[in-house]
Formats: structure tokens, sequence, C-alpha cells
């Protein structure tokens, strides 16, 4: 059924954004998504979409026209990163609480300062909190199939949340890889019409969005988000299936790889699960019984499946990777909720983080293999009296040269 | 005149006691109940009420003129009284009343 085709990872998101054909976008171009933006623009002026394309002024007006849009019931997409993802924002928390179901590509890159334009996650952990369902994905592969659930996903009545996809900037968005894709009937048959049950342009229905909720209302609007969060859970899962049916691509909350009897196990989002999977084979080889945990989704985080999948008996250490940090002096934003997960089990194994590759900086094969033995070590000892490691930072090079330093100033 | 409450369409924007259970709030906290200010009793803020006298007052109208909040109610030219659902208590009116006459007396309310 699918077409092998070569992408980059931005291609990929604008290529399923062409065939979801959604009927508004309003987006602003920052590095590294540019690309999507501006392959999107020319579908829209090759007329083969019949979205309309709101070019504004900045990312905080692109999501308040992209809530604007869905709000008057059109189904409507944006895409950004990092310093955009940031002035979004407090629209963010507009568009979950309204119950939105937007959905965005969201290419990771890191917040500035000091300004930087490479991959890591604080963007998109900066909104972990808004109310947005977010799907990670490895490859341009899964940008493209995650975007095509994402709309079912966000849509559906018992969810209505917007969704943002992530991958891996430049890492992912840049880099040509062969996927599969659907033909173009294939995926509008699956996004279907979007109907909401009400919105602010039926003249036979008139609604108001967005009222004064004080005291005696916020906290149940705020409850009733947190309840459709845990109705995304089985919903991700449908939509999975029946993705599996049409494409014969499989996915759930999470990847579990090499799984089934890992004794040493590493957790990672994106792209650098790719290159843990290699470090897994070849630790296989050496006799090492290693596994790779890759999250898909990561809010609404699923804490019961992952703490099953990490507390199986033979499990003896847990690596979790996070390519952001929550300054908090206790690890990444991965790493906190993975080990809450697992505090109610009755037997866990000890978990450490390994915060690596802020600011593009890139995570090596050697590194990746070199945690492993670490865990190697933690399972040995049984403790994790240093629980979050700063992983290929450089350390001061020599005292000579920090000598020279302050001579010379 | 009282119409059936929807959700939050019942005063969302006050304090007080919640209004609706959140599993039957419309979704998103949309209001589904066009032209629903009409239930929104503003008089709820009042600390302060203004009691009028009508055997003081001389049909001036001066409170009806300043009233921010259209609460003076009139009929045939004459001041009839006050409509408590709206008025919020400013004291303009007793202010504006002509020393006098003095037919508007600010009270405290019973629990403000
Ligand atoms: S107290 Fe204020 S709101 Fe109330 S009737 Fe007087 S002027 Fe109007
Ligand atoms: S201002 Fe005083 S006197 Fe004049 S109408 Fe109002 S209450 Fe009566």
């Amino acid at each position: 059924m699918g077409q092998k085709v070569a992408l980059t990872g931005n291609e990929a998101a604008a290529f399923a954004m062409r065939q979801i054909d959604p009927d508004v976008v309003a987006a602003y171009p920052i590095t590294p998504q540019t690309e999507i933006v501006q392959h999107f623009s020319s579908f829209v002026h090759d007329g083969r979409v019949r979205t309309e394309f709101v070019t504004v002024e900045s990312e905080h007006s692109a999501m308040s026209a992209c809530i604007g849009s869905a709000a008057a019931g059109a189904r409507t997409m944006t895409a950004t990163c990092s310093q955009g993802l940031a002035l979004m924002w407090e629209m963010l928390y507009i568009a979950s609480a309204f119950r939105l179901p937007l959905v965005m590509p969201v290419v990771n890159r890191a917040l500035s300062g000091p300004i930087n334009i490479h991959c890591d996650h604080s963007d998109a952990m900066g909104a972990r909190d808004s109310g947005w369902i977010q799907l990670y994905s490895e490859s341009a592969q899964e940008v493209y199939d995650n975007l095509i659930q994402a709309v079912r996903i966000a849509e559906h009545a018992q969810v209505h949340l917007p969704v943002m996809v992530c991958q891996d900037g430049f890492v992912t968005s840049h880099g040509l890889e062969n996927l599969e894709i659907e033909p173009d009937e294939a995926v509008r048959a699956f996004v279907g019409e979007y109907r909401p049950e009400y919105h602010l342009l039926d003249p036979e229905r008139p609604i108001t969005m967005g009222p004064l909720a004080l005291q005696n209302a916020y906290f149940e609007a705020r409850r009733q988000l947190a309840a459709a969060m845990h109705e995304a859970k089985p919903v991700i899962l449908a939509v999975a299936r029946e993705f599996e049916a049409l494409t014969g691509r499989s996915y759930g909350f999470f990847e579990a790889y090499r799984m089934a009897d890992a004794e040493l196990v590493a957790v990672a989002l994106n792209s650098t699960a790719g290159t843990l999977k290699e470090a897994v084979d070849e630790l296989r080889r050496q006799g090492t019984r290693a596994g790779l945990l890759k999250p898909r989704v990561f809010r609404p985080f699923p804490w019961e499946e992952m703490a099953d999948a990490l507390t199986r008996p033979g499990i003896r250490a847990v690596a979790v990777l996070d390519r952001a940090d929550t300054n908090s002096t206790l690890g990444g934003p991965l790493f906190n909720d993975v080990r809450a997960a697992l505090f109610d089990a009755g037997r866990r194994p000890p978990v450490k983080n390994y915060i690596y590759g802020l600011g593009g900086r890139d995570v090596s094969f050697a590194e990746l293999v070199s945690v492993f033995g670490d865990l190697r070590a933690t399972a040995r000892d049984g403790g994790t009296d240093t629980p979050v490691t700063y992983l290929g930072v450089q350390p001061r090079r020599s005292g000579e040269l920090a000598a020279a330093g302050t001579r010379r100033r | 005149m009282k119409r059936k409450l929807n959700g939050p369409a019942d005063r969302p924007g006050t304090a007080g006691p919640a209004v609706v259970g959140w599993q039957e709030m419309p979704r998103g906290c949309v209001i589904l109940n066009p032209g629903n200010a009409l239930e929104y009793q503003t008089g709820d803020w009042r600390s302060f009420r203004p009691v009028w006298d009508e055997n003081l007052c001389i049909h001036c109208l001066r409170c009806w003129i300043f009233c921010p909040d259209d609460s003076i109610v009139v009929r045939d030219g004459t001041m009839v009284g006050i409509d408590y659902d709206h008025c919020k208590g400013c004291g303009i009116c007793a202010r504006e009343c002509p020393p006098k006459v003095g037919a508007i007396e600010m009270q405290k309310e019973s629990g403000a």
C-alpha cells in the first residue's frame, strides 16, 4: 500500500500536512522548523491544498490566530520550535483550556540562552504542563505517522485537546530518510471530516468561549482538562490500532526494543533512541542483556504501563536520558516522571539520570555504550549515589590551561 | 424571569461555591446559553446598600442620572425604588442626592 520515498523530517511533516489538508494554517518560520512552513506554503501556492494560510508577525500571533480559527470550527495546524514555542506559551494554555484540537509539529531546539539553534528538548519540556498531548518521534517516518494520528487523537470527542508532534531539530528535521507514505485518499479517509459539536460561527447555536471563570468555576474546568488527558490514553491506543490496520506500522505509548529479557535498560526520547538501538545491538553481541524503552507519548504520561515495563524482575538497572534539565538539582523531566512512576512498585530497579546533548552537543555511540557500563556497576553495587550525570559535558581541560587563563586576566 | 441555567453559564465569574460539577460543565467552560448576562446579578458584589426614603424624595432624578448601573427604577418620571439585583453599592446616588433632601442612605449589608 505505502510508497517508499526519501524525505527529511521537515518534509515529512509538510507532506503529512498536505495530505491532512487542514482548513487553516497560521504559522511563523523559525529555524529549524522553517522548512515545514516553507514547503507547506508552496502547496498552498500551487493549489495542492484548500488551506487558508495566514501569515502572522510572531508565534504568539500564530497561536492566537489558530485558537480563533479552531474556535470557529476549522481544522487548524501550525508548526514551531524553541523561542517560537516559548513565545506561544501563554496561548498554549488557552488552546488546551478551550479544548481546541490543534495539531502542531514541534522541531525540538534548545531555548536561549546562550543563543543556540540546535537540538535539545528544553522547548517542548517547557510546555509539558500546558495541557497539550505530546508525541515524540525518532525518525521522519514517525513524524509522518504521528502527525496523521495526532489529528484523530486531538479531535476525538472524548479528548478534544491540542497535540504537539516533536522531532529532533536538524538531526531528524534536516536528515534525509527513507520512509513509507500512504496515498492521499487513504490519509484523507483516515482523518475524515472535522465536525465539532459546537463552534463560534454556528448561527443556530450561539455560544461563548473563554468566559471569566473565577473561584466558582475555574477549578472544575481544570479538573475536566485533567480528565481529558486520562481519556486520551485509550484513544491514543485505539487510533494506533486503526493506523496499523491501514499501514502495517504499529505504535503504542512507547517502543520496547529488545526488552523481553533485558537487564540493563535505557529510556530516551526521539532520535537518540535510534543510536541507542545500535548500542543495544552492540552490547548484545558482547553478551550484555541491554534494552531500550523509547516513550512515544510523554503527555499524558503512561506511568502505569511504564512502571510495568521497568519493574519486570529481570531488570537490574535503568538509565533515563534527558535532553533537557529541570534545574531542580534532581535531573531532567523524563527522569523525574519515570522515577515517580516506579515509586509505588514493590520491587524497583535503581534509576539513574543522564542529561546529554544540550544545545545540539553530539552524543556519541561510545558515550551511549558507556551508559550501559555505568548501569552494570550500578546493578552490581545496588545504589545510585550520584543519580544525575551530565553526559558529554567538557570538564576542566587541564590545570595548566586553567592557570594560563588566570594569568591572562 | 428565571431561566434554566446551563453549566458555567450560571455566573462562572463570581466567588463562592462551585456552580456546576466538573463532569457536567460544557467542554472547555463554553457557555451554551446565549444572553445569560441577564442572569448575572451584579448586586452580589455589594457591601453597602442604598436605602431610599420615599417620604423625603423630591423626585429630582439626580440619582437616576448618575447611577452607573441603571439601578434607579423610574416610572412615569417618578423615582420608585432601587434594583438591588444590579445595584453594586457604589454610593454615588447617596452622594448626588441633594444634601438638603438626603433621601438615600448607605447601610452596611449584613454579612459584608
Ligand atoms: S449605590 Fe450606586 S449602583 Fe446602587 S443605585 Fe446607587 S448609584 Fe446606582
Ligand atoms: S436624588 Fe434623591 S431626591 Fe432626587 S430622585 Fe433620587 S432619591 Fe429622590
